[in-house]
């Protein structure tokens, strides 16, 4: 009965194909747009948001990346840690040539290099499909770590082989570095996550976006409409890498503040994947679900014992983490293969006849 | 030029000049190959029968290698630590295929995939839980196994032989020999076959698919069992094995998903490439290649050979 | 053109029983659309077809039959830019083609549809259809991030266009469903629909009414009809139904054992001793 679409009729294709035809759905984005740009600012605690809500937003950006790679194009890829770290070295190199540059603008633009790489190791997706493709991933996560600790450029000649970010500002304000506060950080990554969420919606809506879904469905057939496969994969691994990249500069200049060759090992491009199985692949939204539950999910159970009165070490935590969402994949595969975006969609359905147990949509 | 030089001169010329070491390094490498080639084997136990990419045959082996060991440490004599080991993926086969196969049996490939990426998470955080996260060492002794060396003198230098090694070859060649057998000559082995090829094909013959699923995971925990002993005997049973076992992805596509010999084959062709790479180009590139060298091998073959050297070509009908 | 005998006969083909009396002969046409000649195409050792030749005028309906297994989905294929013959030469509109990529095909003109539908399973009947429209959209990348300008008019257009397709094949109440869902018989117009999109000069149809009933066929052979009729569209299809066949098509092509054995009109062919063999299985 909440959910209903019954009075809103739409007098014109333009309005039929908007993101969100439905008004509910517009309301309900509202209430998410306020809830993340005034009341967590004003009202949550700098620990929150320093390792909750940031962390979130990175990652759900970097599972859009991948979501959109494997989600909507349908080629699976195993490399996403190492395309983050491409994003990250590549800002900290840009911000090393070129420090009076807006780190900002710096931080798109590390999102390139990211995209060139990602095409260049996408080539072989012409020829190669599914599984096979997925181990040239492999292939670029494992040579490009090996880069990142190689080639000392990169961090600028660093004994530690680390990079620590220097600080940087915006309209006077820090925003990276120490001595950036987590609020003003936080601030700076939701509004670039916002607009490059919008941006994915509406590629993701048009002609280019469509090209991605057709190779994921069959690619056999989307050749015979006259797609040419090869501008619809490397436009998918271009844009997917783009994403993963910007993430990673985000996560190394906005969250961590420095980073080593670990924090973007085949563990994360795991991490980013099961985000995108349990919230949805092929769904934006499912990218945000799936990255708010494994990231708070261990915090949860972290936190349970001690609820209860339980002590358990941070370790064993770790483990029962690791065995939770494995279940939890392997759950989600059986009952709901589209992950929480589809149970969330399934629940709206339900709403539109609640309280009614039956009626035809 | 001198760059030229390095790469297609200097480390013939080496390998010429030293060739007791370079035996040698052809030894281990030889070694390693064997060991890729059995993780391989387990996988390709799982794929040819059920068509199912298993990404936890990794994990499975480090987890029935600690099953031993730490049964072992519990002060259960070897051999029956053995059987029990052998129990315990028994179980896990069955588990698997009634609560995770069963219930996924008509999906795409890659969400079976992606199934038993979860299953490797579970595995994982149940291994650590129950046998702890350090690395062990393998009961090398009680099993039987050679321990020792051999020294052969040749070319005016030594190379060296691990008798556990050359125990590991072996018993590699000989399970290689018995799974070739088996899928060839038994009445199971070509109700695998004919799963492999269709499963409801094999479903109308009266075929039992869920039996025949058990069996090939019980089958392919068997290898990974002897494959975690190998293993753990030469260096120490740790999770760090997992990350190891990708390679072995690179293994099945040089050897074709489906193919035994391939296995074998590929798995050595990595391990011997991988080493010789290392030590005589690695100098050019600075050391770790190992570290992504088989990949790219790989993806070189995807390339120009995708099915693998032995693998049955795909083709798509419309 | 068509003269005034043949829209005469076009109109009245519904009514008419198969197997009554003559049709006005078809309007001979002049234009050549495709040939297909000498093509020979083999798989390993195995012959899918040996040393074809026919070609289809513009505008015309041409029916491509056999038993089964005579190679005709392979010399769809062929046409199509999937396989490659080994031997032989397609030309289309006056220019050869041997080894075309489908999508060059779909390119040049050629849409077609498949046995087994080939459509995005995971998306709706709605953008399905709009994927044929592919071809026809070219606003750029920096437009299609934005979703404003050039590229929300292009994608309001071909909606319109895909919208009159979608009333035309009465698919309407369902085109915002997932095509997955859909049964069978809807699927299928559904594919239709895509390949109409494409505003295809030549359009394949493998087998378009297999598994349908008395219903969905008279349907779809409305369709198809309508096609050819209103706008102009040659068509190929592969059938199995004679009456189907002799309903609705110009000129027939009989194939067996991957050879042509007959060439002509429905009812020349109906007549033809080779053909009467191949379906009654006399061993030749």
């Amino acid at each position: 009965m909440l959910y209903r679409e019954a009075g809103q009729f739409k007098t014109s294709y333009a309005a039929d194909q908007a993101l969100l035809p439905i008004l509910q759905d517009r309301i309900g984005l509202l209430v998410i747009l306020v809830l993340t740009f005034v009341l967590i600012p004003m009202f949550a605690s700098e620990f929150f948001i320093g390792t909750i809500m940031i962390p979130f937003l990175v990652f759900a950006l970097a599972a859009i990346g991948l979501n959109i790679l494997t989600g909507y194009a349908g080629q699976l890829s195993l490399g996403t840690g190492a395309f983050m770290g491409v994003g990250a070295y590549s800002c900290y190199k840009l911000t090393t040539l070129f420090p009076d540059i807006n780190i900002i603008l710096l931080i798109l633009s590390s999102g390139i290099f990211s995209a060139l790489i990602g095409v260049f190791f996408g080539l072989p997706s012409l020829r190669i499909k599914g599984l096979y493709l997925a181990i040239t991933t492999l292939a670029a996560q494992f040579f490009l770590e090996w880069c990142f600790i190689r080639i000392a450029w990169l961090y600028n000649y660093n004994d530690s082989g680390a990079i620590e970010v220097p600080q940087r500002t915006l309209f006077d304000v820090a925003i990276t570095g120490a001595s950036a506060s987590a609020t003003t950080r936080y601030l700076v990554v939701a509004v670039l996550v916002a607009v490059l969420t919008l941006v994915a919606a509406n590629v993701l809506r048009g002609r280019i976006g469509r090209s991605w879904m057709m190779i994921r469905d069959m690619d056999i057939a989307a050749e015979l409409i006259g797609i040419r496969p090869l501008y619809a994969k490397l436009s998918a691994f271009a844009f997917s890498s783009y994403y993963c990249g910007v993430a990673g500069a985000l996560m190394v200049f906005l969250w961590l503040g420095s980073a080593e060759v670990e924090v973007f090992d085949i563990n994360h491009s795991f991490l980013i994947l099961f985000m995108v199985i349990i919230g949805g692949m092929g769904s934006l939204a499912g990218c945000f679900m799936g990255a708010a539950f494994i990231w708070v999910l261990p915090i949860i159970i972290r936190e349970i014992p001690s609820v209860i009165g339980l002590d358990m070490l941070a370790a064993t935590t770790q483990h029962i983490n690791n065995i939770i969402i494995g279940v939890l994949i392997i759950f989600f595969l059986i009952v709901e293969p589209h992950g929480l975006a589809r149970l969330w969609q399934i629940a709206k359905e339900k709403l539109r006849t609640w309280p009614f147990p039956y009626a035809s949509t | 030029m001198e760059l030229l030089h390095s790469i297609f001169f200097v480390p013939f010329i080496e390998m010429v000049a030293y060739p007791d070491f370079f035996i040698q390094v052809v030894w281990e490498g030889f070694v390693a190959g064997v060991l890729y080639s059995l993780i391989a084997l387990g996988f390709v136990l799982i794929y040819k029968a059920s068509g199912v990419f298993n990404f936890a045959q990794g994990i499975m082996v480090v987890f029935a290698a600690l099953a031993l060991v730490s049964l072992h440490e519990m002060g259960v004599p070897a051999w029956l630590a053995v059987v029990l080991s052998l129990g315990i993926m028994a179980v896990l086969a069955i588990g698997v295929e009634r609560l995770v196969l069963r219930k996924l049996v008509n999906q795409h490939e890659a969400i079976l995939l992606m199934a038993t990426i979860g299953l490797t998470l579970v595995l994982k955080g149940t291994g650590e839980l129950i046998f702890g996260g350090e690395p062990k060492p393998m009961i090398t002794e009680e099993l039987g196994l050679p321990t020792g060396s051999t020294d052969w003198e040749v070319f005016d230098g030594i190379v060296i032989f691990q008798h556990i090694d050359i125990a590991a070859a072996v018993i590699a060649l000989l399970m290689v020999i018995a799974l070739g057998v088996f899928f060839s000559k038994t009445r199971i082995g070509r109700a695998l076959r004919a799963v492999a090829d269709d499963h409801q094909a094999a479903l109308s013959v009266g075929i039992s698919l869920n039996q025949i699923w058990a069996i090939v995971w019980f089958a392919s925990g068997i290898v990974a069992l002897v494959t975690g002993i190998m293993w753990g005997a030469r260096s120490e049973v740790s999770f760090a094995l997992e990350i190891i076992a990708l390679k072995a992805l690179a293994v099945l596509i040089l050897g074709g998903f489906t193919s035994i010999p391939g296995a074998i084959v590929g798995g050595l062709m990595i391990g011997i490439g991988e080493k010789l790479f290392e030590i005589y180009w690695g100098t050019l590139f600075g050391s770790g290649v190992e570290a992504w060298f088989a990949y790219v091998l790989a993806l070189i073959f995807l390339l120009f050979r995708p099915q693998g050297l032995f693998g049955e070509r795909i083709i798509e009908r419309v | 053109m068509t003269t005034q005998a043949e829209m005469m006969s076009i109109e009245g083909r519904n009514d008419m029983p198969a197997d009554t009396e003559p049709y006005a002969q078809p309007a001979v046409r002049t234009e050549e659309l495709l040939s297909v000649e000498h093509v020979s195409l083999s798989f390993g050792g195995v012959k899918a077809v040996t040393d074809i030749s026919f070609n289809i005028m513009k505008g015309e309906v041409r029916a491509i039959i056999g038993p089964n297994g005579a190679g005709k989905t392979s010399m769809l294929n062929v046409i199509n830019g999937f396989y490659h013959p080994q031997e032989g030469v397609i030309n289309f509109k006056g220019k050869p083609r041997r080894r075309m990529k489908p999508y060059e095909a779909a390119a040049s003109g050629i849409a077609r549809t498949f046995q087994n539908v080939a459509l995005f399973k995971g998306m709706s009947t709605l953008d399905n259809v709009m994927s044929g429209r592919s071809l026809k959209m070219h606003r750029g990348f920096f437009w299609q991030i934005l979703h404003v300008g050039p590229a929300r008019a292009e994608e309001i257009r071909h909606r319109r266009r895909v919208e009159e397709i979608i009333d035309f094949l009465e698919i309407a109440h369902i085109r915002k469903q997932s095509v997955g869902k859909l049964p069978y018989g809807l699927q299928k117009r559904v594919e239709l629909g895509r390949a109409m999109a494409m505003e295809p000069e030549l359009l394949l149809l493998d087998e378009p009414m297999a598994g349908m009933n008395l219903e969905e066929k008279e349907d779809m052979s409305r369709f198809i009809i309508d096609l050819n009729t209103e706008f102009g569209t040659t068509i190929a299809l592969i059938e199995h139904d004679m009456g189907v066949v002799m309903d609705l098509a110009d000129r027939v092509v009989v194939l067996d054992y991957g050879k042509k054995i007959a060439d002509g009109t429905p009812q020349e062919v109906q007549a033809n001793q080779n053909v009467i063999d191949a379906y009654l299985g006399v061993a030749h």
